[in-house]
């Protein structure tokens, strides 16, 4: 092969491109394959509507935690709402200290009002709240997928 | 019966090929002819066996691999990587199995030991400047098993499946998830679900004990062969180019 024949590519040089350029869709295919597999389709996680029972169960002026479903339910004087309990900080479970008044976090700190509101950081933003609503058996549902607006009170 | 006697046998020269002898050609054929020493040159400076060169600090930190890979194999004979089994087994290695307390506790304290010596091996051979040409791909090499080594303990750290482990998990993720526009993409993927769960614990035991330490053990052997390749171990700025 001529050293100075640069507008004829060689036979070899073909071969590579294609060798190449075939190895680069299967590397391709195979990170889409990869990243399909490895996100799972179906989860067996809780459902985010958790059942927090009757209303009666919450006094007028109380904050309770449900540890399980990581929430609380305040029936406070304008009515029911509920919080997530999770900081949002890096995600850690929040305690209700009812001596204190507050909600604070274990793992950095942080502390929240019974309305959710941030007190003290390092959390970036206050306690998200929930969808609350009664069911037709006149229980306390809470959408933990579902974050609205605060001071949405829910009257029973 | 002498040890030469043993070595002389027919067996063990077929293993061995010719082995060592009194001879540089000889001993140097010993290294080359095995698939381990290979990796290492079949020359030193005698400046670069002395304590003060190294610390011998990349030699403690391998061999703190090697008890973690030995104790993390026992230890796997009786973990069951699932959320109803995990923490009561790490408790049957703690209080029912015999000897389990010392090898739970010589995985955990060489875990915490290789940590620390990976970052004085790195400190050590930052301030002597012997991450410079002519070896800067094994700087590189090195910095990439600090994070495989970081990797194994923060994979490790979940599975006793304590409350500790599981928050240091929790708080793990959720930082990862703050990368820019992947992060929560990323977070789903480690995690094989939204929260730390029997998704999480399976696939960070796969990392922890077959994915990480496959690629450690690889990326090793690169950043020996290197050292011979890059012209031995940094004795001093004397050094001949």
């Amino acid at each position: 092969m001529a050293e100075d024949d640069k507008t004829q590519p060689s036979r070899r040089d073909a071969f590579i491109k294609i060798g190449v350029g075939a190895v680069g869709v299967c590397c391709a295919g195979a990170a889409v394959f990869g990243y399909s597999y490895l996100s799972p389709n179906v989860l067996y996680e809780p459902s985010p509507i958790a059942n927090a029972g009757k209303p009666e169960r919450y006094p007028r002026g109380s904050v309770t935690q449900d540890l399980q479903a990581g929430i609380y339910i305040v029936h406070g004087p304008e009515g029911f709402y509920a919080l997530s309990a999770t900081c949002t900080h890096l995600g850690c479970l929040t305690v209700w200290n009812a001596d204190l008044g507050i909600i604070a976090c274990p793992c950095h700190g942080s502390k929240f009002s019974e309305q959710g509101a941030k007190l003290e950081g390092p959390a970036p933003k206050g306690l998200p709240w929930l969808k609350v609503w009664l069911s037709d058996e006149g229980e306390l549902l809470v959408d933990r997928g579902t974050v609205i607006p605060p001071k949405q009170y829910l009257r029973t | 019966m002498t040890i030469q006697d043993i070595r002389d046998t027919r067996i063990w020269r077929s293993v061995f090929r010719g082995g060592s002898g009194p001879n540089n050609l000889r001993r140097a054929m010993a290294i080359q002819s095995n698939v381990f020493l290979h990796l290492a040159s079949v020359k030193a400076r005698k400046r670069a066996l002395d304590f003060s060169v190294t610390w011998y600090l990349g030699t403690l930190t391998f061999g703190t691999f090697l008890i973690l890979v030995v104790t993390g194999i026992l230890l796997m004979l009786y973990y069951h990587p699932s959320v109803p089994q995990a923490y009561t087994d790490m408790k049957d290695l703690q209080f029912v199995v015999s000897t389990g307390v010392f090898l739970r506790n010589l995985h955990r304290w060489s875990a915490h030991t290789m940590v620390f010596l990976v970052f004085a091996h790195m400190f050590k051979v930052f301030y002597r400047g012997a991450y410079r040409a002519s070896r800067e791909f094994n700087w590189v090499i090195g910095v990439v098993l600090l994070i495989v080594t970081l990797l194994l303990s923060y994979t490790g750290y979940l599975l006793p499946w304590d409350q500790l482990a599981y928050w240091a998990i929790t708080v793990g993720s959720n930082i990862m998830s703050a990368v820019p526009l992947l992060g929560q993409k990323f977070r789903f993927m480690m995690l094989g679900g939204n929260t730390v769960n029997a998704n999480a614990l399976l696939r960070f035991y796969v990392l922890h004990c077959v994915i990480l330490p496959v690629t450690a053990v690889l990326l090793v052997a690169v950043h020996f062969w290197r050292i011979r390749k890059d012209g031995g171990l940094y004795t001093g700025h004397k050094e001949s180019q």
